[in-house]
């Protein structure tokens, strides 16, 4: 354990969470307004959501682990791509972060707790609710949502289930749950910073969710009208997407991409955060270019709302429109070229050790690079008209966002992980768990892009003979992945049980920031008294 | 928290920002006519006006012959037959014109259809001005009934010089289901 140091004055902190003055059982968590309380509750929801979605793609992938139609029926398989990726997206990844940004942001910018904390327990009691309401669809009549996470219209409003009423309703109350958490972010941020607590001297990772909480008050309510008009054209007679009301289907797809676009970015600026606060202190040296890292950080934001259409290349657009779109999508590769730069530049000459979270910041580095790069190729016009809608595409996404937000999510857990508990984690099991989900993850992905590039569509039950070999990899790629985050499962509970060796305040040895100056584990309230930043 | 000193700082900023959400909430739904305005001023979209447009003091250009195309399609639950009689005209810039479309209802209920145009390529559209056309309103067809349609155009002297030809499709909708009671009787 080179890691720790031997400060281990704090260990008689280990019982703080039976503190007199927070209530017992279920009430404690029910009625809590505590930032720590809140941010727990969100990151083991964002995991059973995760392993809830996982389960689907493990429907999906035993479904084309051969050639031809054999466990499920094709509605059904629509009915799982559909709701695994909302669940990924609304139900794992944004709870994840938003898990991350409660237990962290006041801690590192000195905050007691995060400015509206009522409002905090509220923006994550309804959420439990939305994916309640959105699973219980799947029971229905007619199945649940079954058009694809991205609903397009008309699939979504002439073809779709009654029970999309349901889904509507959810993703209603996801967004709300969501402004309402990004909201407490800002507020919190602007105005309960410590003093000496300069907005340049903000930790990445709060800077990286002040950029994201603003992208998510501006898109968030975009959607909420989407799925609105959807509902009233679906359910009240409304045309906003039924050409034969002199509506648009193609505008569908603008409306929903308009949010889509900057949504990916909601899911992924967070992880920037989290590789920048990793990144420095397991290399031992301050982090290169960081005023560069902020302002990438919110060029990519700015960006964000002016490429959507890079989504919609083969819907018909003038060659000028589909031009820009390539263009300002291509530009975006320079503020995060910056920021990969800037992590490698981190790490060059610097007295590198590789413990766990490091393990998968570095994973994070190169496999988000990759994701990245496909990304750029499928910007351009002429070659997305070969990609668009094939296995390339969705090889793309999911590095950008398994090995991309994902890891880095898990990363952020192990880093934080023994400031939050006071002990450290089993090791061994994280190493196992690090190691075959690499290995894993990319049998999983990896082949996507040969199978996408040859022409397999996705989001179908079924193709032809010549992809069965590597969708056979793939296939045992996503079971040994699904499988290796159960050692991640019990690795979490052992540690909610404060097993593990006591750790001290700092933890590892090259943290620097506010939150490793405060005991391990954090106690229950910490900053009462504003720390004077330096 | 009820002393908290930045009370009344917090509410503030959070009106701010619910300014913003319940902002951007409209703004989504501004995107539905900002979409229509700009496809028209852009004409990009191939949705010629929906509007009969009145044709007089048109100057006839005869230096130039546009070929026009008609196709007509039948959305998935129509099921009515339906056609033009003229495949394709050639027309000058500012001649008026007109060509009939074929509908008949086959089957034995009342049905209401309704032909939504589109024009290809989009920047026609700008300058495809028809005086007379049966998409301006629904039709109504009773069981068995047949109809001839008439539509009268003519084309924009001012239609850029690179466009020569352009395809006008008509799609059919049952929309039956969401038309007038009144009407139907």
């Amino acid at each position: 354990m080179t890691t720790l140091t031997d400060n281990t004055k704090h260990d008689n902190h280990a019982d703080d969470h039976h503190d007199h003055h927070i209530p017992y059982g279920i009430k404690r968590w029910l009625y809590t307004t505590n930032h720590k309380d809140i941010g727990t509750l969100y990151l083991w929801f964002a995991f059973i959501m995760f392993l809830t979605g996982g389960a689907m793609a493990m429907v999906i992938r035993a479904e084309l682990f051969q050639p031809g139609l054999q466990i499920v029926e094709p509605h059904f398989f629509n009915q799982m791509t559909t709701v695994h990726g909302l669940i990924m997206v609304f139900g794992a990844v944004m709870p994840a972060f938003t898990g991350l940004a409660n237990w962290l942001i006041p801690m590192m910018i000195g905050a007691p707790d995060m400015a509206l904390p009522r409002m905090n327990n509220w923006s994550f009691w309804i959420l439990p609710f939305a994916f309640l309401i959105l699973l219980s669809s799947l029971f229905l009549e007619g199945g649940g949502p079954a058009f694809g996470w991205t609903f397009y219209a008309p699939l979504s409003t002439t073809y779709s289930a009654d029970s999309t009423a349901l889904f509507v309703f959810a993703v209603h109350i996801m967004g709300a749950s969501s402004i309402m958490g990004a909201i407490n972010v800002i507020v919190t941020i602007f105005n309960m910073r410590a003093p000496g607590m300069t907005w340049m001297k903000m930790p990445l990772f709060v800077w990286t969710w002040l950029i994201t909480a603003f992208l998510l008050i501006a898109v968030m309510p975009v959607l909420a009208g989407a799925v609105t008009m959807v509902l009233t054209d679906k359910f009240f007679g409304t045309s906003f997407f039924d050409a034969a009301g002199g509506g648009d289907p193609v505008m569908f797809q603008h409306i929903f991409w308009f949010f889509g676009h900057p949504e990916v970015y909601i899911m992924i600026l967070p992880a920037f955060g989290i590789i920048s606060q990793i990144i420095p202190t397991f290399a031992r040296k301050p982090l290169f270019g960081y005023a560069s890292m902020v302002y990438a950080t919110a060029s990519i934001a700015l960006l964000s709302f002016i490429v959507w259409a890079h989504h919609m290349f083969t819907t018909g657009m003038p060659v000028a429109a589909e031009l820009f779109f390539m263009f300002a999508t291509m530009l975006i590769s320079v503020p995060t070229g910056v920021k990969v730069f800037n992590w490698v530049a981190t790490m060059w000459r610097g007295s590198m050790t590789f413990e766990v979270p490091m393990l998968f910041a570095i994973a994070f580095i190169v496999l988000f690079t990759i994701g990245g790069l496909s990304g750029l190729m499928l910007a351009i016009v002429p070659v997305d008209f070969q990609y668009h809608d094939t296995y390339f595409v969705v090889a793309h996404f999911h590095y950008v966002l398994v090995t991309g937000a994902i890891f880095s999510i898990m990363a952020a857990v192990y880093y934080w992980l023994p400031k939050w508990t006071g002990k450290m984690f089993h090791i061994g099991l994280a190493k196992w768990h690090f190691w075959c989900s690499l290995v894993s993850v990319n049998v999983l992905f990896f082949p996507m892009h040969f199978v996408g590039l040859a022409g397999m569509p996705r989001r179908i039950p079924d193709y032809a003979l010549q992809f069965a070999d590597f969708n056979k990899w793939i296939s045992i790629g996503g079971f040994a992945f699904g499988l290796s985050q159960l050692i991640f499962l019990v690795l979490l509970i052992k540690a909610c049980k404060k097993q593990g060796d006591p750790v001290s305040a700092q933890v590892w040895e090259g943290a620097e920031g506010l939150e490793w100056e405060i005991p391990s584990p954090a106690p229950y309230h910490t900053f009462e008294t504003p720390p004077i930043v330096k | 928290m009820s002393a908290n000193p930045n009370q009344t700082k917090n509410n503030k900023l959070v009106l701010k920002l619910a300014a913003i959400v319940v902002g951007m909430f409209g703004f989504g739904f501004a995107l539905v006519p900002l979409y229509d305005v700009l496809c028209d001023a852009l004409g990009i979209n191939g949705k010629p006006s929906d509007t009969a447009a009145v044709y007089e003091a048109v100057e006839i250009d005869e230096s130039r012959l546009i070929t026009v195309d008609f196709i007509t399609r039948i959305n998935t639950g129509m099921p009515w037959e339906f056609k033009s009689e003229t495949r394709r005209v050639k027309v000058h810039p500012g001649q008026l014109n007109q060509v009939n479309f074929y509908v008949k209802n086959p089957t034995n209920t009342a049905i209401v259809g309704q032909a939504v145009p589109s024009i290809s390529p989009g920047p026609a559209a700008l300058y495809m001005n028809k005086t007379e056309c049966f998409c301006f309103e629904q039709q109504i067809l009773q069981a068995g009934e047949e109809l001839l349609m008439p539509m009268q155009f003519y084309v924009d002297p001012q239609l850029p010089q690179d466009i020569t030809y352009f395809t006008l499709q008509y799609t059919l909708y049952n929309v039956t289901a969401s038309a007038d009671v009144v009407a139907m009787n």
